[in-house]
């Protein structure tokens, strides 16, 4: 007996010194790589604004790279244009336009008495010489990088008619050994962020709605457990620790629910449970696997990867656990569904060619499938926010990379580390207050 | 024969105690309830450790491993006459207990592998299901794809992932 309670005692302390490893900076950023273009880019020029040669951070440089990363954007050269103008007056349109600028963002950075930064920013139509948009913000030279973030979604806005993601933030998990860490990090890759550090698997992260909590799979009681964390005060409770697996969380669109699989009644099923923790409901009831759930937008459906048919393949039932209906025909292994945000279509890997696992985009009417992707091992696609960009994880020479591709498939890029694995991303959402 | 699997699992458990590797030890998956009796029926007889048939490499008892296709759970007639000595073991040793641990290889969906690796544990545990062994005796694990034991990214490696492992409690 005086045995088991050391043993208990030890695995306690070594739970609270490793497992829990909250909000530390992680010291290898993600690096993107852009490897494919749009059909049509608007060319915009981006031009430095005044003062910010004396801050730590450059905005502008910041809001080009932005831009360029999506692929829509083609960054025309703002170098030897003299004077550099800052303001509408100081514009000579003819210079743009003999570099072929469609638009135009100019600013200035100025330190105000109580420390503060006031960042004023215009965009401008270049053909039709008339401004476009006008913002000024007061913030931290910390929030210079969000700040920048907030001016390229704006350009990105006015000029495509899509709302930016540019903002927005990515979970993913880094695998380095027998090293586990979820993390979470600026879309661009920058300020990642350790969430959790655990010397057994994680998986699963999944974004809570408003995007201030995440619930993932964590092994570090040698069983798959459901957990949520707060990314604000670090927090983080048992959400499921049934008898069995515990795993595939995803958040009812009002954050007040989760779907989740459980094997506590025999092979893996999906049931629905508030987010405290409590009444834990049946809503699948096949003696196959049912698993991998996603709500759809409005709340109203279900869809999920089921084999009873045979073959993993992907279904739809009302959240209600009724009428589950097959979506997906094509290929013997079809897994990970994720709805667009706008509920049209959804994203799902798709087995090709028997060798081959891809990101494919299936249209919810017709029922079309376009398969996204080239790479060869790709795994848990989810949409970005606006719908045009679709991030993924995939392996290049052997190592676990994340990469992105937009939803018509011509824009790619891949982020990856230095070192280690990197898999498991999920697009966090559109925060309110940006 | 019930000394012999009590010594055995004492020796692990002091190992456990005095040790180290208190991680690994502690939740393999397996309920513990050795300890009490381990404690109870401390045994005497130290030689017959050498002579376990779980571990006697000449016994199949050894082999611990069903192996699958991809995407597959059904036990292969190949691997029957090894879940039939295990349950025959279990039947004749009510005290023992197992652990049955599903694998998958990388390919794929990490959450339908972890699914796919339950369905595996699974069905090792109904084919002694059906032999008579005891529900209370078994306990399934699935570790997916998480848990590889063979590194590289292709065939060789992948159909020794393709796995159900069977440890006894205690190992």
């Amino acid at each position: 007996m005086r045995c088991q309670k050391l043993l208990a005692k030890r695995v306690q302390s070594f739970v609270a010194a490793s497992f829990l490893m909250l909000a530390g900076q992680a010291n290898a950023a993600l690096t993107i790589e852009i490897v494919g273009s749009g059909a049509n880019q608007i060319p915009v020029a981006v031009v430095p604004f005044a003062g910010e040669s004396q801050l730590p951070q450059a905005i502008t440089a910041v809001v080009a790279a932005d831009l360029q990363r999506s692929g829509l954007f083609k960054i025309v050269d703002p170098a030897g244009i003299t004077p550099e103008p800052h303001e509408p007056s100081e514009v000579n349109y003819q210079n743009w336009r003999a570099r072929s600028a469609e638009a135009l963002a100019i600013g200035s950075i100025l330190r105000r008495p109580d420390g503060k930064l006031e960042v004023r920013f215009r965009l401008l139509d270049a053909v039709k010489q008339a401004q476009l948009a006008g913002y000024s913000y007061v913030v931290d030279a910390a929030q210079l990088r969000a700040t920048a973030h907030k001016i390229a979604d704006l350009i990105y806005e006015k000029l495509t008619g899509d709302v930016g993601v540019f903002g927005t933030r990515i979970a993913y998990i880094v695998k380095s050994g027998k090293h586990y860490e979820l993390q979470v990090a600026d879309a661009d890759g920058y300020g990642a962020q350790t969430v959790l550090a655990s010397s057994e698997p994680i998986i699963s992260p999944s974004w809570s709605p408003d995007g201030t909590k995440l619930a993932y799979v964590s092994f570090e009681r040698k069983k798959p457990i459901v957990y949520i964390q707060s990314l604000v005060s670090g927090q983080r409770q048992v959400l499921a620790q049934f008898k069995g697996n515990n795993s595939a969380p995803a958040w009812s669109p009002d954050g007040k629910q989760l779907a989740i699989v459980l094997t506590k009644d025999g092979s893996s099923q999906i049931y629905l449970i508030n987010a405290d923790g409590s009444g834990a409901k049946r809503l699948s009831y096949s003696s196959s696997i049912d698993t991998e759930p996603c709500f759809s937008p409005d709340g109203a459906f279900i869809i999920f990867t089921s084999d009873r048919g045979g073959s993993p393949q992907i279904y739809r039932m009302a959240v209600s656990g009724n009428g589950a209906q097959r979506l997906t025909f094509e290929g013997n292994y079809n897994v990970s569904p994720h709805f667009s945000p706008d509920g049209k279509s959804f994203t799902f890997i798709q087995r090709a060619n028997g060798s081959s696992f891809n990101v494919a985009l299936q249209d919810m009417a017709s029922g079309q499938v376009q398969v996204l992707t080239d790479t060869r091992m790709d795994e848990s696609p989810s949409f970005a926010p606006n719908g045009k960009m679709l991030l993924y994880a995939t392996e290049i020479g052997g190592r676990g990379i994340l990469a992105a591709v937009s939803s018509d498939g011509r824009v790619k890029q891949r982020l990856s580390t230095q070192s280690g694995d990197v898999r498991e991303p999920e697009w966090g959402p559109l925060l309110k207050n940006q | 024969m019930n000394k012999i699997l009590f010594s055995t699992l004492l020796v692990a458990l002091l190992a456990g105690c005095a040790g180290q590797d208190v991680k690994d030890q502690s939740k393999a998956g397996v309920e513990d309830r050795s300890a009490q009796q381990g404690a109870q029926t401390a045994p005497s007889d130290q030689k017959s450790v050498g002579a376990n048939p779980l571990t006697d490499p000449s016994n199949i008892l050894s082999k611990r491993s069903v192996f699958y296709d991809f995407d597959k759970y059904d036990v292969k007639s190949e691997y029957k006459p090894l879940v039939e000595a295990h349950s025959k073991y279990l039947t004749s040793h009510k005290d023992a207990k197992v652990a049955v641990q599903g694998n998958c290889d990388e390919r794929g969906s990490r959450e339908y592998n972890l699914s796919l690796g339950n369905r595996r544990a699974d069905s090792v545990r109904k084919v002694m299901n059906v032999l008579g062994v005891s529900d209370s005796q078994i306990e399934t694990v699935s570790f997916g794809e998480e848990k590889p034991r063979a590194t590289c990214h292709d065939e060789s490696c992948w159909k020794e992932n393709r796995r159900a492992d069977i440890a006894y409690q205690g190992e």
